[in-house]
């Protein structure tokens, strides 16, 4: 690390940029000469930003919040691949100790006909939003709930929806799919609740209504091509997408 | 005079018998009420749902996209409750007892007492939504010990506690949204509280896409929008986080209580560089496994495998026997600064100590530690490029939570009828000293078990008069949101709001973070009304009010965190006494530790905004303890 801080770095950054959603939208060039390598991937855009401010120009909007990979604000496509090509990392958490001096790096926002773009990096997720409200809840109302230990529930199967509940929602998963599906986002809380008991009584229900507003959104279906499971910052199963269709096929036939 | 509204009774009956007497809204009225909701946190998501469950009309605001990005999400460690499912003891009293002595006897025993008692309440409800908290082979939920408590009352989702439970209150909030219940407004910041006749009936927003300024009127305010650590500029607070909304209420009438009581957490990745954008947490809980050490000789820079046992300073096991690594924040914090400052500090800065785990790691194995905190082993790593199985982590205290907040009385009140304040933007649970995993407790108490009772009380028993958003009060309120704005854009100076803010952030770290002594801070409050005036005429911000425009809603909030900076400075020299996260130099005891002053400190410090020109004034609300005897902390 202190070797680290001595060094600077030069980036070469070809941006996004997209005064709104009516706007066309294009490429633009530019280039920091004093990159710092333990800098974060977004403390190096802040800097761009700082940059462009002092220069009288307006600087690059992107989401960003908690800066720990957590709240899923940040969702980048950096070379093409959503968050970039550090595995199981969202781009708050991507450092540029991984990149070399010179490197050119190309940074685009998520495309996707039902996430359209706001400003530059910048695109509008809410319809990740209406998928959650077309079921993506246990229908229980604030009050006397039993004691919580009235519910064991087998270790095994808690973990693996906690694998599938651990998802930020990020979208990376939109972004990297060639048909811009949300069915690791959707299969994913589908499958949390599948596995909990909690989720039993409104099982059928859930997956119909899920998957149907996943479809009126506008989002693609899958085609199995696991690109969704490669940019997964939480790393989540593309199995949960073949339980949500054995759920769904359960539902409908069943 | 501040009336707290506790009531009257035994401690342990208060909470019951307010429930039973409390005035309540016939079912078929609820709908005709419509409750404001700012915030979207586990106070504001549980709030929202559980208010528009009861039948009311439920607006809710968030300045995220969704509101499931609410920085709740990011807390790691776990959520304290009184179950004692572990058999080892626990109880409602001595969960209790731990917070009221944790928070350094600074908080009110009535809130404590019921925050205790409803904390079980929330680990059912949240396990009825389907949060998949940790379970043993048998099926049963896991417990986990955390600093402060000397048994294991803490519940969690491997590191990321936070999130699960934001996500289950989110759902609940969705579900609502769904059903028509809650409307929701995402990428909205309240940038101004609207009074009519004296109370809140309304709030300005802006919607940070458009740039609209918009009104929304209704019968009650919550305001659920989180602490104001991010005052000092770094601190692990999420970027967007701010004081904003409080600061608004503070200026049209709201006290704001303790704004000195700031927790820095003693566990944290330390600074590396000018260039960094905020700090990051590693959770308390590490300190189960970790084990905190200084090499004894100063500057000795060899690495830590090679310096033997006999010349480390294992100091909290040292001077702390009974709870060692476990005690809590504020005094770990202070002991690594200590440490640091005198000389044996590690890493380039010296601003650094080693949590090795080492001995976890041969005493178990390597994958066990790997299953408790594998997430947090992973974030360090990304960070720092060190592995923390091998080599030891490094950490330094970081601003991470704030104790103080708006003042409210027992029904969650602020001083504004109307206005009421939940999580850790009041000031009412944790004292002077926040204890791990109590403040997802109390987000959720707040927002699940105590509003949807103590609302009632308020709209029940004032008659409210019809209010809508032609009232002139809103067209004013706007109109100062709109010149501010247009302010800040006009300046066209040369210094950016980043500049300032980091500016701020040293002023306020040197002068008004770890420690603090009466010197510093009466220059600190010098140099920050010169700041301010500097900023408002020589900050540069970027682009125009009309769009998505992040450099202006920044703007917006460091306007508000320097005017707090100011009062924060003034509550700290005012209160002479070390408590809690409070550590004024000139008060501690001969060995180092806090020094309280009960004869002459034991109150909330309220401050009443008196105009821009004006100083503010302090009111006091007594701190009256019946059921628990005032000690000088110890946790040797």
């Amino acid at each position: 690390m202190s070797q680290a801080t001595s060094k600077k770095m030069k980036v070469n950054l070809k941006i996004w940029r997209q005064k709104s959603c009516k706007d066309t939208g294009k490429f633009v060039d530019y280039s920091i000469p004093d990159v710092n390598p333990d800098m974060s991937f977004l403390e190096m855009m802040d800097l761009l930003n700082e940059q462009l401010i002092k220069k009288g120009e307006e600087p690059v909007e992107f989401d960003s919040d908690c800066r720990e990979g957590i709240c899923g604000s940040c969702n980048m496509v950096i070379d093409g691949v959503p968050h970039g090509s550090m595995k199981g990392t969202a781009t708050c958490q991507v450092h540029m100790r991984h990149y070399r001096d010179g490197d050119n790096i190309v940074v685009e926002p998520i495309r996707a006909a039902a996430m359209p773009i706001i400003r530059d990096l910048v695109v509008d997720r809410a319809a990740m939003d209406r998928i959650i409200m077309a079921g993506g809840y246990v229908s229980i109302n604030t009050g006397n709930a039993q004691d919580a230990n009235c519910l064991p529930i087998e270790k095994v199967k808690a973990d693996t929806a906690f694998d599938y509940a651990s998802c930020i929602g990020c979208g990376a998963c939109i972004a990297a799919c060639p048909n811009a599906s949300a069915s690791l986002f959707t299969g994913a809380k589908i499958s949390q609740l599948a596995l909990l008991p909690q989720g039993s009584p409104e099982r059928k229900i859930r997956v119909i209504n899920m998957v149907e507003q996943m479809e009126k959104e506008g989002f693609g279906d899958c085609s199995n091509h696991g690109e969704c499971e490669a940019a997964c910052p939480k790393e989540i199963s593309i199995d949960s997408i073949a339980m949500m269709r054995r759920e769904y096929m359960k539902a409908v036939l069943g | 005079m501040l009336d707290s509204k506790i009531p009257s009774g035994n401690l342990q009956d208060k909470w019951s018998n307010h429930k039973s007497h409390v005035s309540l809204v016939n079912p078929n009225n609820k709908r005709k009420f419509t409750v404001l909701v700012v915030g979207t946190g586990l106070a504001g998501a549980s709030a929202a749902a559980s208010l528009a469950e009861l039948g009311y009309n439920v607006k809710s605001f968030c300045i995220h996209d969704s509101p499931r990005r609410a920085h709740s999400i990011a807390a790691q460690g776990g959520i304290n409750a009184a179950k004692n499912y572990p058999n080892d003891g626990d109880s409602v009293w001595r969960l209790f007892y731990d917070t009221i002595k944790g928070g350094d006897y600074r908080a009110r025993e009535a809130n404590v007492h019921r925050l205790a008692e409803v904390s079980g309440n929330i680990i059912d409800q949240c396990v009825a939504q389907g949060v998949p908290f940790a379970r043993e082979y048998g099926g049963l939920l896991d417990n986990r010990s955390f600093g402060g408590a000397q048994l294991s009352r803490t519940f969690y989702a491997r590191g990321q506690t936070g999130q699960q439970l934001l996500l289950g209150a989110y759902s609940a909030l969705m579900r609502q949204v769904a059903l028509k219940k809650i409307e929701l407004y995402n990428r909205r910041e309240m940038l101004d509280l609207v009074l009519v006749n004296g109370k809140a009936r309304g709030i300005i927003t802006r919607n940070l896409l458009t740039g609209e300024i918009e009104r929304h009127a209704g019968d009650a305010v919550l305001l659920c929008t989180g602490g104001y650590g991010n005052v000092y500029y770094l601190s692990t607070n999420a970027k967007n986080s701010n004081v904003t909304a409080s600061w608004r209420a503070h200026k049209k009438g709201a006290f704001f209580a303790n704004p000195c009581y700031t927790q820095i957490h003693p566990t944290c990745i330390p600074v590396s560089g000018d260039y960094q954008s905020k700090l990051t947490l590693m959770s308390e809980s590490l300190r189960n496994d970790g084990r905190v050490w200084v090499p004894k000789n100063k500057g000795d820079s060899r690495s830590p495998d090679v310096i033997p046992e006999n010349e480390r300073d294992y100091y909290l096991e040292r001077r702390y026997p009974s709870f060692g690594n476990l005690v809590p924040r504020d005094v770990a914090s202070r002991n690594a600064k200590n440490v640091c400052d005198e000389g044996n500090g590690v890493g380039d800065t010296g601003l650094s100590v080693y949590l090795d785990f080492t001995d976890a790691i041969k005493r178990t194995s390597e994958a066990s530690i790997k299953t408790k905190y594998g997430n947090l082993f992973d974030m360090y790593e990304r960070i720092t490029g060190e592995n923390p199985y091998k080599v030891p982590m490094r950490i330094y205290p970081a601003v991470h939570y704030t104790m103080g907040g708006l003042w409210v009385d027992y029904n969650l009140m602020s001083t504004i009828p109307g206005l009421h304040v939940l999580g850790e933007a009041n000031f009412s649970d944790h004292g002077a000293n926040r204890l791990g995993a109590s403040a997802l407790m109390q987000g959720l108490a707040d927002g699940y078990f105590v509003i949807p009772y103590t609302l009632g009380e308020y709209l029940a028993a004032n008659t409210l008069e019809k209010v809508t958003t032609e009232h002139d009060a809103f067209k004013q309120a706007e109109d100062e949101v709109k010149a501010k704005l247009n302010q800040l854009l006009s300046v066209k100076g040369n210094k950016t709001v980043q500049e300032y803010h980091q500016q701020l952030g040293h002023l306020m770290w040197d002068n008004v973070g770890m420690a603090r002594n009466k010197e510093g801070l009466i220059k600190v409050i010098k140099d920050i009304s010169n700041l301010k005036d500097e900023f408002w005429q020589n900050v540069l911000v970027p682009g125009e009010q009309t769009y998505y425009n992040k450099n202006l809603e920044y703007a917006f909030r460091l306007g508000d965190f320097i005017e707090l900076g100011e009062l924060m400075a003034r509550d700290a020299l005012n209160r002479e006494e070390s408590c809690g996260g409070h550590f004024r130099e000139e008060y501690q005891t001969s060995e180092g530790e806090a020094l309280r002053n009960d004869d002459d400190f034991c109150y909330v410090g309220a401050w009443e905004h008196k105009g821009e020109k004006a100083e503010p004034q302090l009111h006091k609300e007594e701190l009256v303890f019946e059921s628990v005897k005032l000690t000088q902390r110890s946790y040797k």
